[in-house]
């Protein structure tokens, strides 16, 4: 994957790897702060083994995105030693856990974003990206098998059940716009048809999102999807600093420490 | 010796590489062990991930070093491979049997298009006593590859191996 592509492409490739890298260990980190925490046993065991997998993806996206940048840096220069500017992520998996229904909320958008958009992007016959997303669909598949579970229990639960999972959509809602937005980099690497068209992937995320509100009695907000936007750019909410400062904290004070 | 009798000699020393959260199972019968090579002087071993966040991985590469090391061989490469990704057909029949007598459910095959749309999964078979009629308790166990169902004829909760 590194030879074959020009200065310019090389750089762009970076950078989107690098974005894909930093939502799962981001998103990771958060499911992994449940662990001892969950509202029950299977659940804590649940959301540790999917936080496992987030972690376990990104690791293999660093990797690549080493290899790509050419540098001597491995994923750890990555995850413990870039500021908060530095991450790419998207806002949406930076958002505290809050409650047990808001972190199966945030979940579930994310499940039903990476199941389709790593699928039409292992098509694009990138290797070794496409091998990793491969990979990671089947695993996500059981994610999001999962939430979708916890969405219609919760939603179509009790009252109260159903009014948290309500208030965690409409405060999150806002963030989704973002997983489909393009900018410069995605616009080049598609020129370049490297990466898919990001529309398809949004039409049937919709279709998923619609039908689960549908079953789960859940409405759909009336707040406009992309009002907040900026990860990618490094411009995150308040709540990023908070988790890279608990991340980093033992790697930074003891640089290079082993155990 | 032939390289065809090299390789197949170090699979055979490989089958001693047990995975650290199933026991009963070694690292060939679970399909992990993809492809050994001898370049120059060296061995290479091809190895791919179960799950993209096993934390079993990095116990299995050391193990693997430490059984070939005894064995005599000193420069061994170990490549991670992420294609084709592993799955669960790769487990053999032999493999499933010892999975179903250690009491975890062997992995049952489900056709890609109705992973999705139920949500609940089907029922799998009881480890104990055949039965059909399980439940399941949670789709993740004490580890990602498996599932905690429970037996509503014998009574006896067990893991299941799940389909990937």
């Amino acid at each position: 994957m590194e030879k074959r592509f020009d200065e310019k492409t090389k750089s762009a490739l970076f950078e989107y790897v690098l974005r894909l890298a930093d939502d799962n260990i981001i998103i990771g980190h958060r499911l992994s702060e449940w662990c001892g925490h969950a509202p029950m046993l299977e659940e804590d065991i649940a959301l540790a083994n999917i936080a496992l997998d987030c972690i376990g993806q990104a690791s293999a996206l660093y990797s690549l995105a080493a290899k790509i940048d050419g540098a001597e840096k491995n994923e750890d220069d990555f995850v413990y030693f870039r500021n908060e500017n530095q991450y790419k992520n998207l806002l949406l998996v930076e958002q505290p856990n809050t409650d047990f229904a808001y972190t199966v909320a945030r979940q579930f958008f994310y499940d039903a974003f990476t199941i389709y958009f790593y699928d039409e992007l292992s098509k694009t016959g990138l290797d070794p990206l496409a091998a990793i997303l491969t990979k990671a669909v089947k695993e996500i598949t059981y994610h999001l098998r999962h939430c979708k579970v916890w969405m219609l229990r919760l939603g179509d639960g009790t009252l109260e059940s159903n009014q948290k999972l309500q208030s965690a959509v409409n405060d999150l809602w806002r963030f989704t716009g973002e997983m489909f937005f393009k900018d410069e980099t995605d616009k080049f690497l598609f020129q370049q048809k490297l990466i898919p068209d990001s529309q398809q992937v949004k039409n049937k995320w919709n279709k998923l999102i619609e039908e689960t509100f549908r079953e789960a009695k859940i409405k759909v907000p009336n707040t406009l999807p992309n009002t907040a936007k900026g990860g990618r750019i490094g411009f995150h909410t308040e709540h990023l600093g908070h988790l890279l400062a608990e991340m980093q904290i033992v790697a930074r004070s003891f640089p290079g420490a082993k155990w | 010796m032939n390289i065809e009798n090299s390789v197949r000699k170090i699979f055979a020393q490989l089958k001693q590489v047990k995975d650290p959260e199933i026991p009963v199972l070694n690292v060939v019968e679970m399909g992990i062990v993809r492809e050994v090579n001898f370049v120059d002087d060296k061995v290479e071993i091809s190895i791919t991930p179960t799950y993209s966040g096993c934390p079993a991985m990095k116990a299995i590469e050391d193990e693997i070093k430490k059984t070939l090391q005894a064995e005599g061989y000193s420069n061994i490469i170990i490549n991670k491979i992420y294609s084709p990704p592993w799955t669960t057909e790769w487990i053999t029949e032999e493999a499933k049997k010892k999975l179903k007598e250690y009491g975890i459910a062997p992995p049952e095959g489900i056709a890609e298009d109705d992973f999705l749309k139920d949500a609940i999964a089907k029922p799998v078979e009881c480890p104990y006593c055949n039965s059909r009629q399980t439940q399941l308790t949670s789709q993740f166990g004490s580890t990602a590859c498996k599932s905690l169902w429970v037996c509503q004829s014998c009574g006896q909760p067990f893991e299941h191996f799940k389909y990937i």
